[in-house]
């Protein structure tokens, strides 16, 4: 019997059970036991979950816990030559006899102790499945059987059903909370190994980053400096003119839409900024490298500049065009939100329209704005596309946004691209520049929330 | 203006004309106001007297609102609002093309049912009409007029010493008494009030009441309540809405002692509403 029949032969019981709580419920109650406590179907659900959960968990758990068991199993039985190997070596052996087992293919000539081996994996693992199955399908009907026999009229359902349902959703949430747990942490070890070669100092305050480690002694270009300083400043700059597009073509936007459109207008116009933040990220990174960059770069030989055609404004100004709805859209909302006795206010003292927005409206909103503009660059600094394909490779150190910058993001990619091997500086880096960009956007992100909701008690 | 000399037409039946030779502030004859499909008002006509407080009563949505806001044409605010008949103030028609809706709303100045302080310091808040219009020559021009208008209010001996403090930092009594100096500041001829008490507890309530009884030897002042007893207290004029037209207007003692309309007796009475 496999997992998948097993897992629905589960499920059949389940429902099987759902039905027969439900049934002997209601024969309880019209037997004369008198009143159910809760409705019919509750006392079906409590025997669903008592029979379904428990043995559900067993099967995931078994599934967690046998590989590990079967290969110290079988690591056990191999010759003592082959356990002394390095875990490399071990890995690639182990592999060897799974494969065996499974009928798939090996490299090379087998000897007898991997055979003896394969037939012994192939063994545990038949003995696993029949036991699991035994032992799920057990519980299962242990489960049924003592939920039902619980089953009175007095029995109170609803407060069981209800506490598994609050226990079952409080697990869900968890679950997010554990994933960015563990993404922080493996950051953070992984970044930890690329400190132990580097130092932070070095890595935060170097003002060369040359990633390339030699492979030879005579190689050119390949000194392995890990100073981020020009990463950092790429960024900023790159942020820097994207929010300089952003905020204010956002802003007005946002408060044309809120104050001075028609409903009509507005109903048209919110939706089609909006479908610019739909746009994928690559397609705003081709615009920017393919149109945007060489318009910049053709407009500076008319004018005598030297343009790079991967430029820090292309792709920032791209970059920005891509803010403006989230820019537009959060401070829409916030605008709306300012209640309408302030405009009132305003214009019973005769302010008019632009009077009021100026005065009244955007001072009451600014809390609310900022930390729209504060969530906008925490975005503008994690956006990785449009700077792939734009801002260029070459970690410049420059303020001049006619030149080509590098990323942050831009460099964790291309450190990451490709054929690597996992326990170089240079990869490692990665880790590194994604731990100071998580840092960054997450002091962002609490700055700007925090601002938002002190804004909204305002309010309310 | 001709309209100044012309008489103002018939009063309507149901308004019992007051007899003392006090000067008109507003003049309205058939004023009509339909939001969208819905008519708000039918055919309402009205004078609102020099330096008396005219209480508008009536059950909700009789109207009395909608007729406080087409004074100071709060209501062009609101889409889908259409107003016709005649307002005029001292003779000016309130809805002629001719007429500024800004110097309209200086001078007829509005305080609203919930306090609605700026989110600026106190001072601030009393300065920004007196900004917007331009009226304070200088800084101790401005000062001079937030300080006068806070003492009218009634609110300079509570405030004086944290002026800069932001104005939702005030009790909501103070609040309504800082929209109140608010108005002032920009010196209007007329304050209409929207249930100004209707947020505020008993002795906020007395205290604006008894402000408006002050106020009311510079000022004309229309209020709309809820409150029988407020329009009662610090009224000199009453008029009854009733869905959408005015069922009697007279003396304010007339109307709660004597009324003529049964409809009248019947709300103040508690019949209905």
């Amino acid at each position: 019997m496999s997992v998948t029949i097993l897992i629905a032969t589960l499920l059949v019981l389940t429902a099987i059970g759902f039905w027969l709580g439900r049934a002997r419920a209601v024969a309880t109650a019209s037997g004369g036991a008198g009143r159910l406590n809760s409705l019919p179907g509750y006392y079906g659900y409590y025997v669903a979950i008592w029979c379904g959960l428990p043995a559900l968990l067993l099967v995931l758990l078994w599934l967690a816990i046998e590989p590990q068991v079967i290969r110290a199993l079988v690591v056990h039985s191999l010759p003592a030559s082959a356990r002394d190997l390095d875990p490399a070596r071990l890995g690639l052996l182990l592999n060897d006899v799974r494969n065996l087992a499974t009928g798939g293919f090996v490299a090379g000539s087998v000897d007898a102790g991997v055979q003896a081996a394969a037939e012994r994996y192939a063994l545990l693992k038949a003995i696993g499945l029949a036991a699991m199955t035994v032992a799920a399908l057990a519980l299962a009907i242990a489960g049924l059987t003592y939920a039902r026999r619980r089953i009175r009229p007095d029995f109170r359902a609803r407060a069981r059903v209800e506490a598994t349902v609050r226990i079952a959703l409080i697990a869900c949430s968890a679950v997010a909370i554990i994933t960015t747990v563990g993404i922080v942490l493996s950051l953070i070890f992984e970044a930890g190994r690329f400190f132990a070669r580097i130092s932070p100092i070095e890595f935060l305050l170097g003002l060369e980053w040359s990633p390339q480690i030699a492979l030879r002694a005579d190689q050119v270009g390949a000194a392995g400096l890990f100073g981020a300083v020009p990463l950092f400043v790429g960024t900023l700059l790159i942020s820097v003119i994207a929010m300089c597009v952003a905020m204010p073509v956002g802003l007005l936007a946002a408060i044309y839409t809120a104050e001075y459109a028609h409903p009509r207008a507005r109903a048209i116009i919110k939706p089609i900024l909006e479908i610019l933040a739909g746009v994928p990220t690559v397609v705003y990174g081709f615009f920017a490298a393919l149109t945007v960059a060489p318009f910049f770069r053709n407009l500076g030989e008319g004018v005598g500049l030297q343009i790079s055609s991967e430029s820090a404004l292309a792709a920032g100004i791209v970059m920005g065009v891509m803010i403006i709805p989230f820019v537009s859209s959060l401070s829409d909302d916030i605008i709306t939100a300012v209640p309408q006795s302030m405009r009132e206010g305003s214009y019973g003292l005769g302010g008019t329209q632009s009077e009021t927005i100026r005065k009244v409206i955007l001072p009451a909103a600014l809390p609310g704005i900022v930390g729209g503009f504060l969530l906008a660059i925490s975005r503008a600094i994690g956006e990785t596309m449009i700077v792939v394909m734009a801002a260029g490779l070459a970690a410049n150190l420059t303020a001049n946004p006619l030149d080509a910058v590098t990323t942050v993001t831009v460099q964790v990619v291309t450190l990451l691209v490709g054929d690597q091997e996992f326990d170089s500086p240079k990869t490692l880096a990665a880790f590194a520049l994604g731990l100071v960009l998580f840092c960054v956007t997450l002091v962002l992100n609490v700055i700007a929330l925090h601002v938002v909701n002190r804004y909204r008690e305002q309010y309310e | 203006m001709t309209m100044i000399q012309t008489q103002p037409q018939e009063p309507t039946l149901r308004e019992s004309r007051n007899t003392s030779e006090d000067a008109v502030t507003f003049v309205t004859r058939d004023v009509t106001v339909h939001y969208g499909a819905k008519k708000a008002l039918d055919n309402v006509s009205l004078d609102i007297n020099k330096n008396d407080v005219t209480a508008l009563i009536g059950p909700s949505g009789c109207g009395k609102s909608t007729y406080l806001r087409c004074l100071n044409r709060m209501n062009d605010i609101i889409p889908g609002c259409r107003v016709s008949g005649r307002i005029l103030l001292d003779g000016e028609d309130v809805y002629a093309k001719s007429m500024d809706v800004v110097h309209l709303r200086a001078r007829v100045g509005m305080v609203f049912q919930k306090p609605n302080p700026f989110p600026k310091s106190i001072y601030e808040n009393v300065a920004y009409g007196p900004r917007i219009h331009g009226i304070a020559r200088d800084r101790a021009h401005l000062d001079g007029i937030v300080f006068t208008s806070l003492e009218k209010a009634g609110l300079l001996g509570e405030v004086k010493d944290r002026l800069h403090e932001p104005g939702t930092s005030l009790s909501g009594g103070q609040q309504q008494r800082l929209c109140i100096a608010r108005a002032i500041a920009v010196q209007p001829e007329v304050i209409l009030m929207d249930e100004p008490c209707s947020a505020l507890d008993p002795i906020a309530t007395a205290k604006i009441e008894e402000l408006m009884d002050e106020l009311r030897i510079n000022y004309s002042i229309v209020i709309v309540t809820h409150s029988m007893q407020q329009a009662a207290r610090v009224s000199q004029r009453t008029s009854f809405f009733h869905l959408g037209v005015i069922v009697e207007t007279g003396e304010t003692e007339q109307i709660f002692t004597n009324p003529i309309d049964r409809r009248t007796q019947d709300y103040i009475t508690g019949r209905f509403g």
